[in-house]
């Protein structure tokens, strides 16, 4: 009797961890079917040559994300003009307004704004993206004297690989 | 696991863990304090801001461990009704909703001089952070919600179970979808890209963090072993008037 009231409870016990992962299982394959649906519009920025590719409505506002082009950024007082690149296409920009501090040429950038007529991009936000690169000034130096990475790039790819420490 | 079911068991480890393992948290988080704040460089690109890293990345670790450790919980609790799972999801989740805040706050902290937003909405990652602490709070409310704490502790249990879809598209929302939050730095193709001498501190806190949780769970899992013998000897002295 006592052995059978065990087996019993063992074969509920595995019927719930068999409905639990179950449930899992369903609730995981239903989130990633809606995630792969909304993939569109769970995107943060969208690149230039996804903007050349699929234009948005003149007066929607989107973000488009890249790199500042170097040698693009004029500085006129507050209005500012540059390109943003990924490497492929690049768009025009026009933004007035302050500056993230760790805007600069080369670095990663995302816009907010609207398309203007010309093909260029007006924004009306600008922001910063930075790389999960993390280095100490000397190194960054040092590396950029060696020749592995020139001005205007984004850092090398494997800075601390080991066959790369100094 | 059937060997921990025994409270006082429990408690006779725990209490012999606790001194050992606040040492070591202290320890390490006086290592780590220096390191972040003294013995480590400013960033490149950054400057000093970097230093954020240290408490940042660490809590948001936590936080999705935590919630790991709850899920666990949950379902020792569902399936092999395991009486301590109760008292342990019930003593982790306010813990992890905590490592969330933190890393919730101190993110807007370092985003605004590095971004120049305290916050964005529509960045999958920052959004389902945001989505986990909900998931904790829910936690945290749907215990309390019952008059029967075992009630309470299972439709918990369920919610917890529920939220683990959230723990992998936290993790990799910044690989699936272009994000203003930059990707991960250590766990990538082609190996860690944080100079060792930041990830140092960055290490050294995180076991801090680690320790820091385990101290406050066996605090909390030990308080809450005694609000419920009290409990019960308080029915016990009722039923004898």
């Amino acid at each position: 009797m006592a052995a059978k009231s065990l087996s019993s409870a063992k074969a509920r016990r595995r019927k719930r961890l068999a409905l639990a992962l179950g449930a899992l299982l369903a609730l995981g394959g239903a989130t990633a079917l809606v995630l792969t649906a909304f993939q569109e519009s769970l995107v943060f920025f969208y690149s230039p040559s996804e903007l050349a590719a699929k234009p948005p409505a003149p007066d929607r506002r989107v973000r488009i994300g890249g790199l500042v082009e170097p040698g693009s950024l004029e500085k006129n007082g507050q209005d500012v003009r540059f390109r943003i690149t990924d490497l492929t296409q690049s768009i025009a920009v026009t933004y007035r307004g302050l500056l993230p501090d760790l805007f600069r040429e080369g670095q990663g950038v995302v816009a907010q704004g609207t398309l203007a007529g010309d093909g260029g991009f007006r924004a009306n936000e600008v922001l910063a993206k930075h790389d999960e690169t993390y280095m100490p000034p000397e190194v960054a130096e040092a590396l950029k004297k060696s020749g592995r990475w020139k001005e205007g790039e984004a850092p090398p790819t494997h800075p601390f690989a080991p066959e790369s420490a100094p | 696991m059937q060997f921990l079911a025994n409270p006082a068991r429990f408690l006779r480890i725990a209490n012999a863990l606790l001194p050992w393992l606040s040492l070591i948290t202290l320890g390490l988080f006086a290592a780590g304090l220096y390191y972040a704040f003294f013995a480590s460089p400013p960033d490149y690109q950054q400057g000093d801001s970097v230093r954020i890293m240290y408490i940042h990345v660490p809590a948001a670790w936590m936080a999705l461990m935590t919630y790991a450790a709850l899920a666990v919980f949950a379902l020792l609790l569902l399936v092999w009704k395991h009486p301590l799972a109760e008292v342990l999801a019930k003593s982790a989740a306010p813990i992890g909703a905590g490592f969330t805040l933190i890393a919730l706050a101190t993110g807007s902290l370092w985003g605004k001089p590095t971004w120049g937003t305290w916050w964005a909405w529509g960045d999958a990652r920052l959004t389902s952070v945001l989505v986990l602490f909900f998931f904790y709070l829910g936690h945290m409310a749907l215990t309390h919600a019952f008059d029967d704490a075992t009630r309470g502790a299972r439709a918990a249990a369920v919610l917890a179970l529920v939220g683990v879809v959230n723990l992998p598209v936290v993790k990799f929302s910044v690989d699936w979808w272009s994000t203003l939050h930059q990707p991960a730095s250590i766990s990538r193709i082609g190996g860690s890209a944080i100079d060792p001498s930041m990830l140092t501190p960055l290490l050294l806190m995180a076991g801090a963090f680690l320790g820091y949780f385990l101290c406050l769970l066996i605090l909390r899992a030990r308080a809450e072993l005694a609000r419920r013998k009290l409990r019960s000897l308080q029915l016990l002295a009722a039923e004898r008037d």
